[in-house]
Parts: C-alpha cells; structure tokens; sequence
C-alpha cells in the first residue's frame, strides 16, 4: 500500500492526541467526584487514574474497541479501496478532536465518544455508502446514549434509598455504616471483577469461563471489602465532631472508600473511553498491515498501550488542573453522595464496556447524580446543564459527522 | 460565576467545565447563617430591656445600633441568598418555601429593631411594675428564637439523611417545643399587659399607647420564629 507507513504514523499520532485529550478532560470528570469530598488528593487521584484507567483500558476495553473499529460500518463494500477506510478513519479521529477542542473551550455538555460515532458515521455515509452503516447497531449506540444516565440514575437513586434505610434514617448510623458500607464495596468488586472476566480478559488472549469466573470474582469481590473494612478500622471516631453536623463521622466512613469507588471509576473509564481514541487507530493498523480489510484480526496489543500511554500523559501534563477546578468546585458533593454516585456510574460504564456499547461516562456521571436528587439528597443542582446534555445528544452526530467528511475530503485530496 | 475562585487559572485554560456546572450553590449555608444573625439580633433585645429597666439610656441606645447594624447584616444576607437561588435549581425543598422560610426570619429581625427603635426614639421607660414580665416575655420571646435558630440548623441534616427516618423525628419534636415556647410567651404576654393596666392610668397616655405596640410586637417575634418552624413543617411533608 502506498503511503502504510505514513498512515500508521498519522493514526498514531491523532490516536494519542484523542487519548491525550480524554486523558486531560474526560479522567478528571471521573475523579473529580473523590477529590471533590477530599477523600483523596489530587496527586492520588493521578496516580489512582493512571494506574487504573490503563488497567481498565488493557483487562476490559477490547470490547468497546472492537465496536468502534468496526462495529459501527461495514467495509465489505470497499473491497480493493481499504485505503478510503484509513483516511475515514483518520478524518474521524480529526474531527472529533477538533469537535471537543471547541466544546471544552465553550464549556458545552460533548462527550468524546459521542463525537467519535457521530464522525465515523458521517465518513461512511460520504465514503462509502449510506448502506455501509450498520444502523442497527448505531441505533443501539445511540440508545444506550440516554439509556445509560437512565440507568446510571435508577441505579443510584436505589443505592442512595438503600444507604438512607441501613444507615442514615436510623438512630445509629455510624454503627450501621460500619457494618454495610462494606457490603456496598463488594457489590462493586465484584461486578467489576466479573464483566472484566466474562467480556474483557479473551482480547488480552485470557479465556475464564463459567463457574470459574464467577469463583474469581467473588474473591476479588470479598478481597475488596476487607480493604475496605480495614480502611474503616483505621478510622478514629470523635464524638466532638458531631457536635456541628451529627453525620461527620458517618461521611468519614464513606470518605475513606471512596479511594475504592475511584478506583473503580478510574478502571470503568479506562475501559470505556481509550476505544475512543484507539478503535480509529486499530482499524487503521490492521488494513496497513495486511494491506486488506481484515475484519477478524485480534486486536494487538501494543495499540491499547498507545490508548494507556496518552491518557496518562494527558492527566499528567493538564489533567491535573481541571481535576483541581473540578473538584473544589462539588465540595457539595459529601462522601455518601460521591459514594453512590460513582458506584452507579462505574457500575454503568462497566456494563456497557462488557456489552461493547460505547457511552459517556461523565453522562453516565452526571445521571447517577440526578438519581440521588430524585431522593431528595442533593442541596442544589443546576439542571440548566442537564438540558445542555439533551442538547449535546441532538448536534454532536451530525457535527462530528460534517467535520468528519471535511477532513476525508482533504485527506483524499492529499493523498488520492 | 463560572471560575470565580480561580480568574487566573480560568483564563489560562481557558476550558468551562460542566460537570462542576451541575453543583449549583447550596442555599442551606445562606440560610443557616441568615437565622444565626437574626437570632443574635433579637437576642439583644434582651440587653436592650435589662438597660433600659436599670434606667441606663446610653447603653439602650449603643444595643439600638448594635441591633440596627445586625439587622442589616441580615438583611445583606437576605439579599445574596436571593440573588444566589436562580430558577432552574433542583432542590430537595421548594424554592417557594425557601423563600418564604427566608421572608419570615428577616421579619424577625426587622420586628426587632422596630422595637428597639421605639424605645429610643420614644425614650420609653416601662414601669418599675411591669420590669419584671417584660424581662421575662423578652426571655421566653428570644428563647423561641433560639429554638427557631435550632430548627433552621438542622436543615444540613435533613438534606443529608434526604429528609427521611430518625432526623426527621427529630426536628419534628423540636418544632413540638418551638409551639410550647411560643405558648409561654403568650401567657407571659397576658400577664404583662395585665400588669401595665394596673397601673397605665398614672403614665402618659401616648407613651402608654406605645408600650402596647412593643408588647405586641414582641409577641409577634415569637409568632414569626414559629412560622418559620412551620415553613420547615411543609418542607418535611413533601
């Protein structure tokens, strides 16, 4: 193929440079919510992120990538053309950088992946053919677009119902917060543990099936909640700090693990968000390759690195301040809240990672959020950015799709 | 509003984010700390009637500014806290019962300074009779307050156990003992005016008429700092 190496080098770069952003905005979203109840610093939270969100991105991303690679349209039309795949791919990748570059400027509801569907739909629909997009698939994507804050806010507004019956309506919270609270953390282990298992681990060339996975998870799920039984024991209780806001030492206990639930989120995201910045690239890779349209080959591994790498890199170098906006700006966001919260959303995320489905975790977020203000335990939310969410759903495909078929047209013109 | 705590850093990154966008400001903190004053504002009128009955004008008038300056303060407070609760919130209480909460403590503080502002400005002088109950209806009157001020305090903890369970009980038997305490400055308020008849035709009429009001208008600083338990009442049933 003429210009391989070229194209390669391009979709790595604009790979990274996508990872590289998620890394900077999109991370920060998801841990904004630990720092926010300072149950963690900042410098933790990074390193919580990196270490998960890559872990997240390698054990339990295959399945999101491999949608996005090619889920989303059907080549077999292009036949003896892959290259107009890999400039797709690239114009894609462009577009929704540039997509989000604008919208975190503007401060506008994008999210990533919304941006990067909405761009590979629009290639396909000039590069190819109205027909090379598989709808009922981008149909179902799109869905689980409103389904997941749906479902991410059902989730935690039952969660947060939960923690008022155990713990907060009762005459002795903090002893009914030490005996549940880890109840919650294995629940969360333990359906980490199992999508990871069941959906993620046969693209890192694992394959545990069945009961045995069931088995691993639950130790996974059993050794998450002695941490987080061990993290509460170390805890001291003054009764003296009750004395201004009597919940104090009950918002501790939820507090110390909510290190866990960042953990969780930051390995939800990873498995989530890097396929939007390396399902592009994996396409690329596999056509330059072996110079034809592939559709079966596994995906290697050295390009979830590429994802890995750029996240991180774009938490270290920017992410670290828009954690620091983010999180001093949702100080209203107390431990218990944060709690519920992000052990719906990672819940959430985890699940459409496992199905493929590639969603927006801070939408997903923002749903979780909205369902504890359901049960009337949020002092104030702004709903002027849910609506800008709805409005986000209705521009982002059909923008990213625009850009999109711009920049194929300048590749084209480039290279063709 | 957007980056206010950080200009600089705002500027440089020159990023809005949305998530921090959807925590809007909390009106509990205003709220709270709007009783608090109005609650040390009312509770002056009690230096103000100790001052007044040892016959010392001078101190009478320095507690008048000193209610003044704090009724102002309030109502500074009053007014941020408006401006801070744009429509479009989602809140675990209405906006309407927010406000009204909020109209109903600046009453308070209002009445109060009213009510010093009579005296110093009437030079009034209760009778050496009537000292003793109307000591005693500013006590009971500021203790209301007080408890109205405890309510208000527990909003934190209601918004935190989202209005449910045991917090719940528990703001609803302290709203039992505000209806007491406001049912003992009526009765103290009978007895005061009982012992200002007694001996009313020996004072100056006009001064006589202006008592009366005080009186009045302190039990219905109490009546204001049990609506203001009621207004918390329809914030529970919700």
């Amino acid at each position: 193929m003429d210009y391989g190496t070229t194209y390669l080098v391009l979709a790595v770069i604009f790979g990274l440079f996508m990872a590289w952003g998620i890394g900077a905005n999109d991370v920060a979203n998801a841990m904004a919510t630990s720092v926010g109840s300072k149950a963690i610093t900042i410098k933790q939270a990074i390193m919580i992120a990196a270490v998960f969100e890559f872990a997240g991105a390698i054990l339990a991303g295959g399945q999101v990538t491999s949608t996005i690679r090619k889920g989303i349209i059907d080549v077999s039309d292009l036949g003896a053309t892959p290259e107009i795949l890999v400039m797709g791919m690239l114009a894609a990748l462009l577009a929704a950088g540039t997509w989000l570059l604008v919208a975190s400027y503007k401060g506008w509801p994008v999210s990533t992946t919304h941006s990067i569907v909405g761009s590979i739909v629009g290639f396909a629909i000039v590069g190819i053919g109205v027909d090379a997009v598989q709808w009922g698939k981008v149909g179902m994507i799109v869905m689980s677009w409103v389904t997941s804050p749906l479902l991410a806010a059902t989730l935690s507004f039952l969660i947060f119902r939960s923690v008022q019956k155990l713990i907060l309506e009762t005459e002795e919270p903090l002893e009914n917060a030490k005996k549940y609270v880890p109840m919650y953390v294995f629940f969360v282990g333990f359906i980490l543990a199992m999508v990871t298992i069941v959906k993620g681990l046969k693209h890192v060339g694992l394959d545990v099936q069945g009961v045995q996975a069931v088995y691993i998870s639950l130790a996974v799920g059993v050794l998450v909640m002695l941490l987080g039984k061990f993290l509460i024991n170390r805890l001291k209780f003054e009764a003296s700090d009750d004395i201004n806001f009597h919940y104090a030492n009950v918002e501790k206990i939820f507090s110390v693990l909510m290190v866990l639930t960042a953990c969780a989120m930051a390995f939800a995201h990873g498995s989530n968000d890097v396929a939007n910045a390396i399902g592009p690239l994996a396409a690329v890779a596999s056509i330059v390759e072996s110079g034809e349209l592939s559709q079966k080959s596994a995906l290697p591994i050295w390009i979830l690195f590429v994802g890995g790498v750029g996240i991180v890199l774009g938490l270290a170098m920017y992410g670290r301040k828009v954690i620091e906006t983010v999180g001093t700006k949702i100080t209203e966001l107390t431990p218990s809240r944060g709690f519920c919260c992000e052990v719906s959303a990672a819940t959430t995320v985890v699940l459409a990672s496992g199905i493929g489905l590639p969603i927006s975790t801070t939408h997903t977020l923002v749903g979780a959020v909205l369902g504890v203000g359901m049960a009337r335990g949020m002092a104030s939310l702004n709903m002027n950015v849910v609506r800008g969410i709805f409005m986000s759903w209705v521009v982002t495909l059909p923008i990213g799709g625009v850009l999109a078929i711009i920049f194929f047209y300048i590749l084209k013109a480039t290279f063709g | 509003m957007q980056n206010a705590n950080f200009p600089i850093l705002g500027k440089r990154m020159a990023t809005k984010n949305y998530l921090s966008g959807l925590f809007g400001a909390s009106p509990v903190a205003p709220l709270q700390e709007h009783m608090t004053l109005v609650d040390e504002c009312v509770s002056k009128l009690l230096d103000l009637f100790e001052a007044m009955s040892a016959g010392d004008t001078a101190a009478v008038e320095e507690t008048y500014y000193q209610i003044a300056a704090l009724e102002q303060k309030a109502d500074d407070k009053k007014h941020f806290l408006r401006e801070h609760l744009p429509t479009g919130l989602f809140m675990p209480i209405e906006r309407q019962d927010l406000l009204d909460a909020l109209r109903v403590q600046d009453l308070l503080a209002n009445r109060a300074r009213d009510v010093a502002g009579i005296i110093v400005g009437r030079k009034l002088q209760f009778p050496k009779e009537t000292n003793e109950s109307a000591i005693q209806l500013v006590k009971a009157t500021v203790e209301t307050c007080h408890q109205a001020l405890n309510v208000v305090n527990e909003l934190d903890e209601l918004v935190e156990t989202g209005f449910r369970g045991h917090e719940v009980r528990r703001v609803e038997a302290m709203l039992i003992e505000l209806d007491e305490l406001e049912s003992t400055t009526d009765r103290i308020q009978v007895d005061l005016r009982a012992a200002l008849f007694l001996v009313e035709r020996d004072l100056y009429a006009v001064d006589v008429m202006f008592m009366y009001r005080v009186i009045e208008s302190i039990a219905e600083i109490a009546d204001d700092a049990e609506r203001v338990g009621r207004r918390f009442q329809q914030m529970l049933a919700k």
